[in-house]
């Protein structure tokens, strides 16, 4: 199994909130999961504590990337295990370039997993490839980390990441939001063109409108902490024309 | 009104400590004679003066400098740049390390040379750049560096410089006590390049007066020396004429106490002054700016950008004040100070000052004090970048404001080497 949580429960470290109560969920190595659900439903908490952010407490459950606990591991040591999180806000990081941060992370990736380090012309012939593809402009790719990108080319930037990086297991936390339809279907483009039978997907989305674009294998309903249905693409359809409540109703 | 004794007696200490300067021509034993008056007016600094609130003055006081012994073993910066390059030895010259004085579009004298010539420019400047800053805030350390100084090099610039002039100050005594003292000219049109580094002595006192003409460029880079224990008061008075630009950049690496002032005065229009600092303090390190600028003519731009990188009980000051007289209209004054917290023992102190009498200028300051973005971290680290290394990327990005101030890109990027290797040796484990 590429992905496999059982019973994740997690908690905020700094209040006694529970967000997360009793989360399973397996994403088989060349499938496409997606997890809809309301604001607050615990989505995008899911997709932190999978990558390793601060402020969470995992009070029971597990989650492993290939057999390996994922939550023994620093965030690097996960990202170097092949999983990537594609953030629903990419952060601005200002005095960081582009390149400079996409090397350091990939050569700290390949130096972790024992591979030799991409030397600087390797390394720009990879990026520059990608970047053709997802229209990223050498000046994109020259600027500070996200600054002073719109909504759109910092979604872009997080798919070139993606690219650069070949993640096994790659988490999508909202990454329509924010997008027209060029942009994104430009990165529904990106991400069709990494599916690949050894990488898995957990899409997050509110909408159905991404789905259009990325055809999930697999569907999930959470809400409450919990998924509460799993289906096939069907079900996001459903959602899309009925809205949650209805479901929700079903489960409760 | 009487000065408190212990200032007054003080400023006698000061005077005592140091041997009589080599005597000068008449001019500048009048100028000498009127920097030690004013010394004793104003007395020695005391930690209840306005600005000396943040920094204890005592060590730079005392009779005796503690001993500071050098342990650092490093490649001198700006070892690869061609320059002209002068060393001065625990504040004493020393020929045998230093080029022959001369370079294309530059005069350059000893300041002894050049005090004891009756006639010279150095008589415009010599002091006279010194006693303009000591209004309204006494720089009592100042006046003590002219009053008893008698080494430093004089500098007239009269074309483009045809390289950097390189003052290099090395340290081997552990006790010593050194003062130096440059007067800098460069006349109208003309261009340079100063760069310093080193760490001087185990007390530095430095006081450096540069009079930039019309239309005239000075640019100075500054790396101070990374002798860990070593204590510096240093003075840059600098007055600015029509169109002139002025850049001034300084790292400072350790020293247990260094106190920067920086006193610039606009008094032709349209001119341009920076003036940017990086700091990087780990444990007993103490690194203050004061800056003053005085805006008194018009349409003149002044930038301040200042950024210190504190850890383990390392503390930093900042006091800027921008002043802009009546009539100083379109003054464009911009001021940033900042400072970034390794951990929660350390400290940074920040008095933004601004005094307007001019009702169109723009004119603007701000001041942080935080920590490394967590947020920003987690983005780092989540791509597959060591913590350390993410931590380190973050605090470069941080200090790089006040390194894009500097306009020589080599210049710059060994800067950036430099610090990058001081958070090597310096990496949170």
């Amino acid at each position: 199994m590429m992905l496999e949580i059982k019973n994740l429960h997690v908690k905020l470290e700094e209040e006694d909130k529970v967000i997360l109560k009793g989360v399973d969920l397996s994403v088989e190595s060349g499938k496409v999961h997606a997890i809809m659900g309301p604001n607050g439903s615990g989505k995008s908490t899911l997709s932190y504590v999978l990558s390793g952010k601060d402020g969470y407490e995992v009070t029971e459950g597990s989650a492993a990337l290939e057999g390996e606990d994922l939550l023994e591991l620093e965030p690097e040591e996960r990202a170097a295990a092949g999983l990537f999180l594609a953030f629903q806000y990419p952060v601005e990081i200002p005095g960081v370039g582009n390149m400079t941060f996409l090397r350091t992370a990939l050569n700290g990736q390949r130096k972790a997993r024992g591979e030799e380090e991409l030397n600087a012309a390797q390394f720009l012939k990879l990026v520059r490839e990608t970047a053709k593809s997802l229209k990223i402009s050498d000046d994109m790719l020259k600027r500070p980390v996200n600054v002073g990108f719109s909504g759109g080319e910092k979604k872009r930037n997080e798919i070139l990441q993606m690219a650069v990086l070949q993640p096994k297991m790659c988490i999508m936390d909202e990454t329509d939001s924010g997008l027209d339809v060029d942009a994104m279907k430009l990165v529904a483009d990106g991400v069709n063109a990494l599916r690949d039978a050894g990488r898995g997907f957990l899409v997050i989305t509110h909408y159905q409108r991404l789905l259009d674009h990325i055809k999930p294998d697999v569907v999930h309903i959470m809400a409450d902490g919990r998924i509460v249905k799993t289906g096939g693409p069907e079900l996001a359809l459903e959602v899309e024309q009925n809205g949650y409540t209805d479901i929700l109703a079903e489960v409760a | 009104m009487g000065l408190p004794e212990v200032k007054a007696d003080g400023a006698e200490a000061l005077l005592a400590r140091h041997p009589a300067p080599t005597k000068g021509a008449r001019w500048a034993e009048e100028m000498r004679e009127k920097a030690v008056a004013s010394l004793r007016a104003m007395g020695a600094p005391v930690g209840r003066d306005e600005y000396w609130k943040y920094t204890d003055p005592r060590p730079l006081t005392a009779d005796t400098a503690e001993a500071a012994v050098l342990k650092v073993d490093e490649a001198p910066v700006f070892g690869e740049v061609d320059r002209l390059k002068l060393v001065f030895v625990d504040g004493i010259f020393d020929p045998a390390q230093s080029d022959d004085l001369a370079l294309s579009g530059v005069e350059i004298e000893h300041l002894s040379d050049a005090l004891a010539t009756d006639i010279h420019w150095a008589k415009d400047v010599f002091g006279v750049l010194e006693a303009r800053g000591q209004d309204p805030v006494p720089r009592p350390m100042a006046a003590l560096n002219t009053a008893v100084a008698s080494v430093g090099v004089a500098i007239r610039v009269t074309g483009k410089a045809a390289k950097p002039i390189s003052l290099r100050y090395l340290h081997e005594n552990p006790t010593s006590d050194a003062v130096i003292h440059h007067v800098i000219k460069v006349e109208e049109g003309a261009e340079v390049t100063l760069l310093e580094n080193g760490p001087a002595a185990a007390r530095f006192n430095k006081c450096m007066e540069v009079e930039v003409a019309d239309r005239a460029t000075f640019h100075h880079v500054r790396a101070q020396g990374r002798d860990h224990e070593r204590l510096a008061a240093t003075h840059m008075f600098t007055r600015l004429g029509t169109e002139s630009v002025f850049k001034s950049f300084t790292l400072t690496v350790n020293g247990v106490l260094t106190r920067n002032e920086a006193v610039i005065e606009f008094t032709g229009d349209d001119a341009q002054a920076h003036i940017a600092g990086a700091s990087a303090g780990d444990g007993a390190f103490h690194h203050d700016d004061t800056v003053f600028i005085t805006h008194d003519a018009v349409n003149c731009e002044s930038r301040q950008v200042f950024k210190k990188v504190l850890r383990n009980g390392a503390k930093g000051a900042f006091q800027g004040k921008i002043l802009v007289k009546a009539g100083a209209q379109k003054t464009d004054g911009y001021q940033i100070s900042q400072g970034l917290m390794l951990d929660d023992d350390s400290q940074f102190l920040a008095k933004p000052e601004l005094e307007i009498y001019a009702d169109d200028v723009a004119c603007s300051h701000g001041s942080t004090v935080g920590a490394v973005d967590e947020d920003a971290l987690f983005y780092l680290t989540s791509r597959g970048v060591p913590r350390v290394d993410a931590q380190g990327m973050l605090v470069l990005a941080f200090i790089d404001e006040a390194i894009q101030e500097i306009e020589d890109a080599a210049l710059a990027d060994e800067i950036r080497e430099r610090l990058g290797a001081w958070l090597e040796r310096h990496r949170a484990v």
